[in-house]
């Protein structure tokens, strides 16, 4: 039976369904509970942004404050992977990578590679990533490529409730160490969302947009903004936009968007990572390869400058990809640019 | 902080002092032969030696169980033969053999055995002791009374994830010991420069656990301060800290030619500090244990190695399809 909630409470109710059905499944993180230790209310904060609030009082064992040392916590929670728990360890800002990196990469990530085949590391980091709500350089990125580019990692970014749900389902039962990444301006965003646990297979795309002229490829909060971009131009220029969320960037579904590519011949990609070694770059390089002769016209790609992320909110909403800029790179991949639009 | 006063042969049964040695002569034997015979050129990469440090792996890892776990570092092949991996499997391992422990993708710094508790040797100094916390709060909320053991340098000592993972298994109350390897050097750099406070065992007073030092040269002093430490750890006592002083007979890696030494440094460790010698001198004048039992462990020792290396020499390569295998569970 599905009924409206957030995309938060879609993360929120995905962990209580899986920690109740897995007595494995542990969730850790600075302030996951909020107020440990203290002598006011526990559950204080239940997340820096409330998204697991209410899951310490009905796990009070499975549900643990850390301190503030992303190393340490983070290679817990591979280690715990690896004895026997199902750790959900959350790095709050995706940020944060730049303190526990290793254990992320070089540990946890490498384990059954290395190891010849026999290490399970299932373990999840849950993030939040992206820019939108003026929290400057150090607390808005979209780092997925830096996953990505990593062997023996999936990374997964829901675009919508019913998406985050079912992704974090399979995050959580999957046995591979997978990055969870939540677009925190997407936290309050509704949609139908089943009561009932379901888990979404990753490495499928989802065509959010049937059309036959160009083909829009995006991720997370961009998902959105394309499908904003895909009706403007089908009201205003008539043009069809098939708009595909990626939903995981590894594993890829370079499947679903070749036959797209096959369809319309035209490609914009969406992403709203740094422009060097991206999401983006990655994508056309791969349609360029695989499909070069379906393209007729260069493929485009909508991305941030290639520059930090910047506070005052001019500059970070012309920082990020808008709607505009993705109407924009698809009247150019349709042949349909006119002066002054980009 | 306190310090362990060298004792007997404690309470430890004639077979559990015969496994103790045979344990270190294996190590010994074969870091030994590696010398040799990464000297010809048939061995691919990174070697570091653990010979010297022996009586450390076996005097903490006896007290473990095969649920019990351990995290290594890139000195880890003592480490891994004391919690039971297989000698042969580590050897074909380190030749980066389709045979080895893991069939060649790992090598000297990554050997491990999940099933044997072995978390692995760590190419990144101080990659392992976050890996033990995890462990620890596995056993915490399973309910078990595992315990979960970290293997760090002097030079991993300083590494942040150490001190981290010392405040973390103090703020959860961990089942785990931080075992410091103190060998006197960072690679080629002093404890004596590189240190600032020449005693880890001192930090563990800052994370409000207990810390010790013992002679990593002995056996006897390791293996009963372990004991405590690993006992408290399972009766729900939380972790400790141990920084055993030792040093290494071989250089940070083969091939390291060990300039940074003094005049006759080795020699005199192996002349006087010996961890075998020592517990050969101990067993036999306490009568426990004679001469000829201890020479006929180093003969099958010695057999085990020649074995391993000649098998490990003559085992296929894995194939250029190998490369693919293993990344993911599932993909």
């Amino acid at each position: 039976m599905a009924r409206r909630i957030t995309y938060q409470q879609a993360i929120n109710e995905a962990l209580a369904q899986e920690m109740e059905r897995d007595p494995t499944v542990v969730v850790f993180g600075e302030d996951v509970r909020g107020g440990a230790g203290a002598p006011g209310e526990d559950d204080a904060w239940g997340g820096v942004l409330g998204v697991t609030k209410g899951l310490s009082p009905k796990f009070p064992d499975r549900v643990i404050d850390t301190p503030i040392s992303e190393s340490a916590y983070i290679g817990a929670a591979a280690g715990a992977a690896a004895s026997g728990l199902r750790p959900v360890a959350e790095l709050m800002f995706v940020d944060f990578l730049g303190v526990c990196l290793d254990q992320i990469f070089n540990q946890a990530a490498k384990f059954r590679y290395m190891f010849g085949g026999k290490a399970v590391t299932p373990m999840v980091i849950r993030a939040m990533y992206g820019a939108g709500i003026r929290a400057a350089s150090q607390h808005s990125q979209a780092l997925y490529p830096i996953f990505t580019h990593i062997p023996g990692l999936k990374v997964v970014a829901p675009s919508n409730p019913y998406d985050a749900k079912g992704l974090l389902i399979q995050s959580i039962r999957d046995d591979d160490p997978v990055i969870f990444l939540e677009h925190k301006v997407l936290y309050t965003v509704e949609g139908d969302v089943p009561e009932e646990a379901y888990a979404i297979p990753f490495g499928e795309a989802n065509i959010v947009r049937e059309g036959s002229d160009v083909t829009v490829v995006a991720l997370g909060r961009m998902v959105p903004f394309a499908e904003q971009a895909a009706e403007e131009l089908q009201r205003e220029d008539g043009i069809s936009c098939e708009v595909i969320d990626l939903r995981t960037t590894s594993p890829l579904d370079l499947e679903t968007l070749l036959e797209s590519v096959e369809n319309t011949g035209r490609l914009v990609v969406v992403d709203e990572s740094s422009p060097r070694c991206g999401l983006a770059s990655d994508i056309v390089a791969r349609v360029a390869q695989d499909a070069f002769g379906d393209l007729k016209a260069a493929p485009q790609m909508v991305t941030p400058p290639h520059t930090p992320v910047p506070f005052s909110p001019t500059l970070e909403d012309a920082y990020v990809p808008s709607p505009e800029k993705i109407a924009a790179a698809v009247r150019e991949a349709a042949g349909a640019a006119t002066a002054g639009a980009r | 902080m306190s310090t362990v006063a060298p004792p007997g042969t404690g309470q430890l049964t004639p077979e559990q002092l015969v496994e103790a040695y045979r344990v270190m002569r294996t190590i010994r034997e074969f870091e030994e032969r590696l010398h040799r015979e990464f000297a010809t050129g048939d061995i691919p990469g990174f070697v570091h030696l653990y010979a010297g440090e022996e009586a450390i792996a076996a005097g903490v890892i006896a007290h473990l169980g095969s649920d019990d776990y351990v995290a290594s570092t890139h000195r880890g092949h003592g480490h891994a033969i004391a919690k039971g991996c297989d000698v042969k499997g580590m050897m074909a391992e380190i030749y980066g053999k389709i045979t080895g422990l893991c069939k060649g993708k790992g090598g000297s710094m990554h050997i491990a055995d999940f099933d044997k508790g072995m978390l692995g040797a760590n190419g990144i100094v101080g990659g392992g002791p976050p890996l033990v916390c995890g462990v620890g709060l596995t056993a915490k909320v399973k309910g078990t009374d595992q315990v979960a053991v970290s293997f760090t340098g002097d030079g991993g000592s300083n590494q942040g994830t150490f001190l981290e993972s010392l405040n973390l298994a103090g703020a959860w109350h961990l089942p785990v010991i931080f075992v410091v390897e103190n060998n006197g050097y960072a690679e080629s750099t002093s404890s004596n420069f590189h240190q600032s406070g020449i005693d880890v065992a001192k930090r563990a007073d800052g994370f409000g656990m207990p810390g010790i030092i013992v002679d990593g040269f002995d056996f006897f002093a390791v293996h009963e301060a372990a004991g405590e430490a690993i006992e408290r750890a399972r009766s729900g006592g939380g972790p400790s800290l141990i920084e055993c002083k030792v040093n290494r007979y071989f250089g940070h890696f083969e091939g390291d030619q060990q300039t940074y030494r003094g005049p006759n440094e080795v020699e005199d460790l192996r002349r006087t500090r010996d961890c075998l010698d020592a517990f050969a001198r101990r067993v036999t004048d306490a009568g426990v244990l004679e001469r000829e039992a201890l020479a006929e462990i180093d003969a099958s020792v010695k057999t085990l190695i020649d074995d391993a290396v000649r098998e490990a020499k003559a085992a296929p390569d894995p194939t250029a399809a190998d490369v693919l295998t293993d990344v993911y569970v599932k993909y």
